[in-house]
């Protein structure tokens, strides 16, 4: 469903992403990996048709994102990191915007708004401006937004941030659902407990490659890491293992007074 | 605890200042700031040359002269107090309660009054900055024509700070206590419209009452009413007439120490009252400002109006266009613009009524075809001005969105599609209104009307796409108001690019019209032959490729925008 082809991004003499191939098929739950600026949220907005890559494509569902963007990102379903949302609009009017620009409209579409703000328990408020909006609520209207128009796969950027632990569940919910009736899911996270559990394949990114790939278990296998937990297998692969000393990093005790 | 010097405070604020100008400077920004110089300097030697003119004019008059150098400069001060103190109140607004680093300062171990004292020099800098450029020209043709000498420069900068300061000081204590009345979004809004009304009314009355009469001989009954005008100060206790009277003191060899020490003292002692006053209620009005945005709202209206209307429309053109309205009449600051507007119209409209041209016979004819055709340039830059407002920021506004607009399969040109007519038709309307307004006015005939209304058209359809095309050209996604985006590089490209179409079709036009003016002059018959048709149709051809030039341009670059 969704394929990178030496996927390569630079900005200026900078390398953020380096020559990344990667396949995610239909009916799978993807999670992208890396450390702070190893390069996931410029390969995600890479694969929304936000940014252009330098070299190589990107095709979701077979169509090149970039040379033939209209069938590629009706199927697509997008979620930044850092939404943001138009202020001076109302939670049904934004909603009804995004429908708009995926060329919906109608009683379909009201009755599809009704139903996902019912899921994610917005609807006392539908008719209030976004502004007044809390970060998490602003997070499940932007979900919303990305599943008004159904579709084939999802693409998202830290999903869990700023949601309440009943909404994180619901999202984890749908994500569940939402693959095991066909559908495919690229998610980027930090939270590797959420990772484990849910992700049937994983990629680990690092100064813009990808340095490992495939389930849990054959990267356990592929860097002979035993039993070792995803996190363990996270530190030893991006380099992460050589922790400061705590104590020095936190001060000794006396309420942040150096001695 | 040691506290961070006044310096340290600010330095995220100068920091981000020196790190954009090296950011253009790396983006082979130089051509600009050349530009904007050059452009600067041209203004700055306008103004000074004008007024050089007329101080020189002036002080041929051993008696008069300096009576009304000192009045103009008073008028010129205290329009400048005025001017401080409404931008002071909207500036300390942003800088005291809404800006993204209040958080950090305010939950530091920073005292109130390193606090106070840094963001009103924040709020004195971004308000005051603008005036102080404008000073400089005008005090020195006042220091070149009274001979004043380089010790009048450091003396100028002596008197000119303290009136700054003080409407800083007013205009932040303002805030201050509206604020802890209002919540602070709902307070932006309230000074938006009582900001634009109050100088709307203004503008309104000093037309109204007509000021080019006082000029007028008749308008006196002798000398002596005339001189007690020009003696009498506006208000002796405004600082503006401090100012007034430590400079014309310095320049005529009478020092007088008092006005200067009346302006320095009074603005230590408003710093002082001012500090005080924070003290006191600003951590109230920072806890208040940070609720009040709005609620619930009615998008009905629109939907069953706009949207009924539009219902022929595809989806997404529809929706981009209905979202444009609503947002723009959800923001104050946005629809409160428009009384200014409509007060500039009626101005603009009195003028045209009030000039004498409809005193002699031929004459008249010939004058009031001129004029109506000057006015296509004068109606084109006032378009031009509004475009600028309210077009050019179009799509830099949509910068933060942009990551939904592009991962959407949303045609880009559906957004710009959106954005050129969601501002060229009331631009339009305003265009008709202004041009066929002023023709009603000047009783031009049926030739010029055609003309007029017809050129507007044309010019109104280029400056929508110009606005538009330089907007994209020179985003400014960063900057969270947009009546800042129009005062930006691209801002006085795009004007500049205006004023060149303006002429150039007023240039074409006019060979046109100058056959037409001939043939009535001389009671020949007006025969529209192959070179009047070849002048107009040259014009249409230049308005069209203004038209489409820049929409296609700013797609292209809409297209490459990367976020």
């Amino acid at each position: 469903m969704i394929r990178l082809e030496n996927v390569t991004k630079h900005y200026g003499s900078f390398v953020a992403v380096d020559d990344i191939s990667l396949e995610v098929p239909r009916g799978l739950l993807y999670g992208f990996l890396g450390p702070n600026g190893a390069g996931k949220t410029t390969t995600l907005r890479i694969i929304a048709g936000i940014l252009r890559p330098t070299n190589g494509r990107v095709l979701l569902g077979g169509d090149d994102v970039h040379r033939n963007p209209i069938p590629a990102k009706m199927r697509l379903g997008f979620i930044p990191d850092r939404p943001f949302v138009y202020d001076k609009l109302t939670g049904v009017e934004f909603l009804r915007f995004v429908a708009g620009l995926y060329g919906q409209d109608g009683d379909a579409v009201e009755r599809r708004i009704a139903e996902l703000l019912e899921v994610f328990e917005l609807v006392s408020w539908k008719d209030e401006l976004v502004e007044a909006y809390s970060h998490g609520m602003r997070q499940k209207l932007i979900i919303s937004s990305a599943l008004i128009h159904r579709p084939q796969c999802i693409v998202v950027d830290e999903p869990m941030v700023g949601l309440d632990p009943k909404a994180a569940r619901l999202l984890k919910d749908i994500f569940r659902q939402f693959v095991g009736r066909g559908g495919t899911v690229l998610m980027s996270t930090h939270t590797l407990e959420v990772a484990d559990a849910m992700c049937d394949r994983i990629a680990i990114i690092q100064h813009g490659k990808i340095v490992a790939e495939g389930t849990v278990d054959d990267l356990r296998r592929q860097h002979r890491a035993g039993d070792a937990s995803l996190e363990e297998l996270f530190l030893k692969l991006t380099g992460g293992a050589q922790v400061r000393d705590l104590v020095e990093v936190l001060g000794e005790g006396d309420g942040g007074h150096a001695a | 605890m040691k506290q961070p010097s006044l310096w340290r405070v600010l330095e995220p604020k100068w920091r981000t200042a020196l790190q954009r100008i090296r950011e253009e400077r790396s983006r082979g920004g130089s051509g600009k700031l050349v530009t904007l110089v050059i452009v600067g300097v041209l203004f700055w030697l306008a103004v000074y040359l004008l007024l050089y003119l007329v101080l020189r004019h002036f002080r041929a008059d051993p008696d008069l002269g300096s009576l009304l150098a000192g009045k103009v400069l008073g008028v010129v001060l205290l329009s400048f107090i005025a001017i401080l103190v409404l931008s002071n109140v909207i500036t300390a607004l942003s800088s005291f309660f809404l800006a993204k680093d209040l958080d950090l300062l305010v939950s530091a171990p920073v005292d109130w009054l390193r606090i106070y004292l840094a963001k009103l020099s924040e709020t004195l800098l971004h308000s005051s900055w603008m005036v102080a450029l404008m000073a400089v020209p005008i005090l020195t043709a006042y220091g070149v024509t009274y001979r004043g000498g380089p010790l009048f420069v450091p003396y100028a900068v002596l008197t000119i700070f303290p009136m700054l300061v003080l409407p800083a000081v007013a205009g932040s204590a303002l805030t201050l206590v509206l604020v802890n009345i209002f919540p602070a979004r709902r307070t932006r809004d309230l000074l938006s419209i009582v900001a634009l009304g109050a100088a709307g009314v203004v503008i309104l009355l000093f037309r109204l009452i007509r000021p080019e009469r006082l000029v007028s001989p008749e308008g006196f009954r002798n000398l002596l009413d005339f001189i007690a005008v020009l003696r009498t100060p506006t208000s002796p206790l405004l600082p503006s007439e401090w100012a007034t009277k430590a400079t014309m003191g310095f320049l005529q060899g009478a020092i007088d120490p008092l006005p200067l020490v009346l302006l320095w003292t009074t603005a230590a002692a408003a710093v002082t009252l001012g500090a005080l006053l924070h003290r006191q209620l600003y951590a109230t009005g920072f806890t208040k400002a940070q609720e009040g945005a709005e609620r619930f709202v009615r998008g009905g209206l629109w939907r069953w109006t706009v949207g009924t209307l539009l219902a022929f429309l595809p989806v997404a053109k529809r929706e981009f266009v209905l979202k444009d309205i609503k947002l723009f009449f959800r923001d104050t600051t946005q629809w409160s613009q428009l009384i200014l507007l409509a007060v500039l119209v009626v101005v603009y409209l009195f003028n045209i009524k009030m000039l004498p041209l409809h005193r002699g016979e031929q004459v008249g004819f010939f004058y009031v075809t001129l004029v109506s055709f000057l006015n296509l340039g004068l109606a084109g830059f006032v378009l031009a001005a509004i475009a600028a407002r309210f077009i050019f920021p179009a799509v830099s506004l949509e910068g933060r969105h942009m990551w939904l607009l592009r991962s959407s399969p949303l045609d880009l040109r559906a957004l710009l599609w959106s954005k050129y007519w969601v501002g060229t038709l009331p631009l339009l309307a305003l265009a008709l209104l202004l041009t066929g307004l002023t023709n009603v006015l000047l009783q031009v005939r049926p030739f010029m009307m055609v003309v007029g209304l017809v050129t507007i058209c044309g010019l109104t359809f280029a400056i929508a796409a110009l606005a538009l095309g330089f907007g994209a050209l020179y985003p400014q996604f960063e900057t969270e108001n947009a009546a800042q985006i129009p005062t930006s590089f691209g801002g006085l490209v795009f004007m500049m690019a205006t004023i060149a179409l303006l002429g150039a079709v007023i240039f074409l036009l006019w060979q046109a019209v100058y056959q037409y003016v001939r043939a009535v002059f001389l009671g020949q018959p007006v025969v529209v032959d192959a070179w009047m048709i070849a002048w107009f149709a040259a014009a249409a051809a230049l308005c069209a490729a203004a038209t489409a030039v820049p929409l296609w341009v700013g797609l292209r670059r809409i297209e490459r925008f990367e976020f």
